[in-house]
């Protein structure tokens, strides 16, 4: 009895709490609304204040629905987020095969800013980094750490605060590249005030995941959960200290960094290459190290090696930045140590490829008949070689031809639509029917389109990249017989005009795919019977309709 | 083995501070002793904080993300001596908050682009990049022509820049304004004044209309200036600025 007063306590009191925070981040809003001179921060501060009244409201309302007894499991903030994941995933694919068509034709720039290239590109890469990478980050950490605890999500408005918090930055961070507010560090585009606004939902974040740990009834933490809590815990501080600076007023968007020269260079490249390596490399191990062996009903090939890979991974891959600045005015011995950790990064990547694929061992039948299982696979091997393609560029003989090339966005693009893109889609295939306690996805010979498409997308760009950087990497330096460059650099760009338009057409079918995917996921989640259910492993039903699926057959 | 990995994994927070500290140690490595080594950003003599409307032109090349097509760094390797000169010192972008250096060379290098072409070559490219360069993938930019510079905040963002350790001085704060318009008006009285406080700044009427300050001539003021500051003939590599 006194439990359960002593919970209705702690539930009013972050209700209050709630809706102060809520009037807080209003006031602050309508302020910069009322106050700044600049249109588009009036904008943001006009979105943020509304998104706030709103919260608050719903904040409210729901006060008399406190009694009712809630499911074990917190989902509602997970389903949203693997809802915008879907969302922001096609917004940001479709803006990169905007882009991608734009190199091929210029003319599709249409002499507009606001779907110039410069303003168009940091919106795909943060679309799909953050946006869509994102949000399958926040769905799955928060699905792996409820089961891998069995605890509920700590906190009762915090996680909605998380999800909703994190799209609102989406938002005003998008909406501004479009409209021209930038500080132009490349994937830290957002100004002071979207970044502060970033920081608060990230230490919250911080406090949910942390805290559900805190209050877990496994003795244990599950490996999965190593790489989410070092995933959240180094990107707080990459994303920090990159983005220290000075707001020219408190009024306006503008901001400089206070690094600058070969600093600044050295601070944004330690966090731009551990983007790479905790954004988009630690928290997509942790959805491996989970979704895998789930869905193959297999445990984790070696632990040991989970050990190895997790200390190793995350101490190495913090000296890796340099490698982005090899022959430039850093520091020689600067860039050695980038090189020479990036190399040494080869070996714990392969641990993790060797513990993920190994994962499989007595069950590679599934391979043939679960897509989805496929194409989390096929995801690990897209991941075994673009980590050993980083490692490779790394090396600053290498890098003095691919740099500054279109070799780098072929090598990204491995790892961002093979790896990044694939497990993501492994894991949201197996997330809505647990979500929405479906007896299985709508369709799974959709899945096999979407792989299918998806990968041959995924290699006609790489290759196409391969070709034109390799190219325009040798036509820079090529000399012709009596000692003189032998090539204008126009030359260089004509030269690429056919690999671009094949990267625009793999790109394209990468977009193609995704559609499939929202569609099949869309049907699933609205509760369609699965049209080919025979087809489909049991455990592609939700957890609490496998023992009567069991029972049936 | 004697040690036993599931301390860890019992207890969040030792697994919180073992990451932390495991994670912060290359970070700490790399990055604090570029701010104390000497040998980092060389002696050079030549640099000065960016005019007012070179400032503005440099936040407007950002605003529009030039920098993901442009590098300004010219590596140490022959080719890209011989193609684009001498290769960038640390010193060259001491005063650059953020940094431009770049990633990808969708389009040539800017980091000694100052100079090579003229203001009327610039305009014609900015307007339509194909009209002077057929083969060219580059976006035009017409609408820097029509805007009107926005320059409410221009002692502000030198006041900015000042407090985060550009060299501003506060008659250069106080001129600010004067400055920004002067620089783009090579008649008017303030001209020579901009000269004096920015050695080598290009004074021109950039875009050829001379009717209001356009963010056109505040682009151009940039490109102009870009890796003209340090004189190569006077730079000695091999002398005391040697790493």
């Amino acid at each position: 009895m006194a439990v359960a007063k002593n919970g209705e306590e702690m539930s009013a009191l972050s209700d209050a709490l709630a809706v102060l925070g809520a009037a807080f981040v209003a006031f602050l809003g309508f302020y910069l609304t009322l106050f700044s001179k600049d249109p588009v921060m009036s904008f943001h501060g006009a979105v943020l204040g509304v998104a706030a009244v709103l919260s608050a409201i719903w904040v409210l309302s729901s006060l008399s629905g406190r009694s009712e007894p809630q499911p074990f499991y917190n989902d509602g903030p997970i389903k949203f987020a693997a809802v915008a994941s879907v969302f922001w995933g096609l917004a940001g694919f479709l803006v990169g095969a905007i882009i991608a068509w734009q190199m091929a034709y210029p003319v599709l720039n249409f002499d507009l800013p606001w779907i110039s290239f410069g303003r168009l590109r940091p919106l795909h890469t943060s679309a799909v980094i953050f946006a869509f990478g994102g949000n399958a980050l926040l769905a799955t950490s928060f699905y792996v750490v409820q089961r891998t605890c069995k605890a509920r999500l700590f906190g009762r408005w915090s996680p909605w605060f998380v999800v909703l918090g994190y799209n609102l930055f989406i938002v005003i961070a998008g909406t501004g590249y479009v409209l021209g507010i930038t500080q132009s560090k490349e994937y830290a585009e957002p100004e002071w005030y979207a970044d502060l606004w970033l920081t608060v939902v990230w230490v919250v974040y911080l406090i949910v995941f942390g805290g559900t740990l805190l209050k877990r009834k496994e003795p244990h933490i599950y490996v999965a959960n190593w790489f989410y809590l070092a995933f959240i815990l180094t990107v707080a501080m990459l994303h920090i200290v990159n983005n220290l600076a000075l707001p020219v007023s408190l009024t306006s968007p503008k901001s400089y960094v206070i690094f600058s020269g070969v600093q600044d260079a050295m601070t944004q490249w330690w966090y731009g290459h551990n983007a790479v390596g905790f954004f988009l490399t630690a928290g997509f191990l942790g959805m491996m190290y989970y979704f895998i062996p789930k869905r193959a009903e297999r445990p984790v090939y070696s632990y040991r090696l989970s050990i190895v890979h997790f200390w190793s991974l995350i101490f190495l891959y913090i000296w890796a930045g340099p490698h982005h600045l090899h022959y430039t005015a850093l520091p020689d011995w600067a860039q050695t140590l980038g090189m020479t950790f990036s190399i040494m990064l080869w070996m714990p990547s392969w641990g993790g490829m060797i513990n993920g694929l190994m994962t499989l061992s007595g069950a590679w039948d599934k391979l043939r008949t679960d897509p989805v299982i496929r194409m989390m696979v096929v995801s690990v091997a897209f991941y075994g070689m673009s980590t050993f393609e980083g490692p490779l560029m790394s090396i600053k003989a290498v890098n003095s031809l691919s740099h500054y090339t279109d070799w780098t966005i072929g090598h990204v693009h491995s790892g961002a639509l093979g790896w990044v893109g694939m497990i993501s889609f492994g894991a949201l295939y197996c997330l809505f029917p647990w979500l929405w306690k479906r007896r299985g996805l709508y369709s799974m010979r959709l899945v096999e389109w979407h792989f299918w498409i998806a990968t041959i997308g995924i290699l006609l760009y790489i290759t196409a990249m391969w070709v034109s950087g390799i190219l325009q990497g040798l036509m820079w330096r090529a000399y012709d017989k009596l000692g003189f460059l032998k090539y204008s650099f126009i030359e260089t760009v004509d030269a690429m005009h056919i690999p671009y338009i094949i990267r625009a057409g793999g790109g394209s079918l990468f977009v193609i795919g995704a559609l499939l995917m929202a569609y099949n996921l869309w049907r699933t989640a609205r509760g369609d019977e699965p049209v080919d259910a025979e087809e489909q492993p049991r455990v592609a039903a939700a957890p609490e309709l496998r023992p009567a699926l069991a029972a049936a057959e | 083995m004697s040690f036993n990995h599931g301390v860890f994994e019992r207890n969040a927070w030792l697994l919180s501070i073992g990451t932390l500290v495991v994670v912060a140690i290359g970070g700490l490595v790399e990055i604090v002793p570029l701010f104390y080594l000497k040998s980092t950003i060389e002696k050079v003599e030549g640099m000065r904080p960016y005019s007012p409307l070179e400032l503005a032109g440099r936040d407007i090349y950002i605003r529009e993300g030039c920098y993901t097509c442009h590098s300004q760094m010219i590596r140490s390797l022959r080719d890209e001596v011989e193609r684009y000169g001498p290769y960038s010192l640390a010193a060259e972008s001491m005063y650059d908050h953020p940094f431009q250096w770049g990633s990808k060379r969708t389009g040539p290098d800017l980091a000694r682009v100052g100079g090579k072409y003229s203001d009327d070559w610039h305009v014609a490219h900015m307007l339509n990049p194909r009209s002077v360069v057929p083969e060219s993938i580059m976006p035009g930019y017409p609408w820097l022509a029509e805007r009107k510079l926005d320059a409410a905040f221009v002692a502000e963002k030198l006041k900015t820049q000042a407090a985060i350790g550009v060299p501003y001085t506060e008659e250069m704060i106080a001129n600010a304004a004067q400055d920004l318009a002067a620089q783009a008006d090579p008649d008017s009285d303030g001209a020579e004044d901009v000269m004096t406080r920015y050695p080598k700044a290009v004074v021109s009427n950039f875009d050829g209309d001379t009717s209001e300050v356009t963010e056109l001539d505040a682009m151009i003021a940039y490109l102009q200036m870009l890796g003209t500051l340090v004189d190569f003939t006077k730079y000695d590599a091999a002398g005391p600025n040697l790493r």
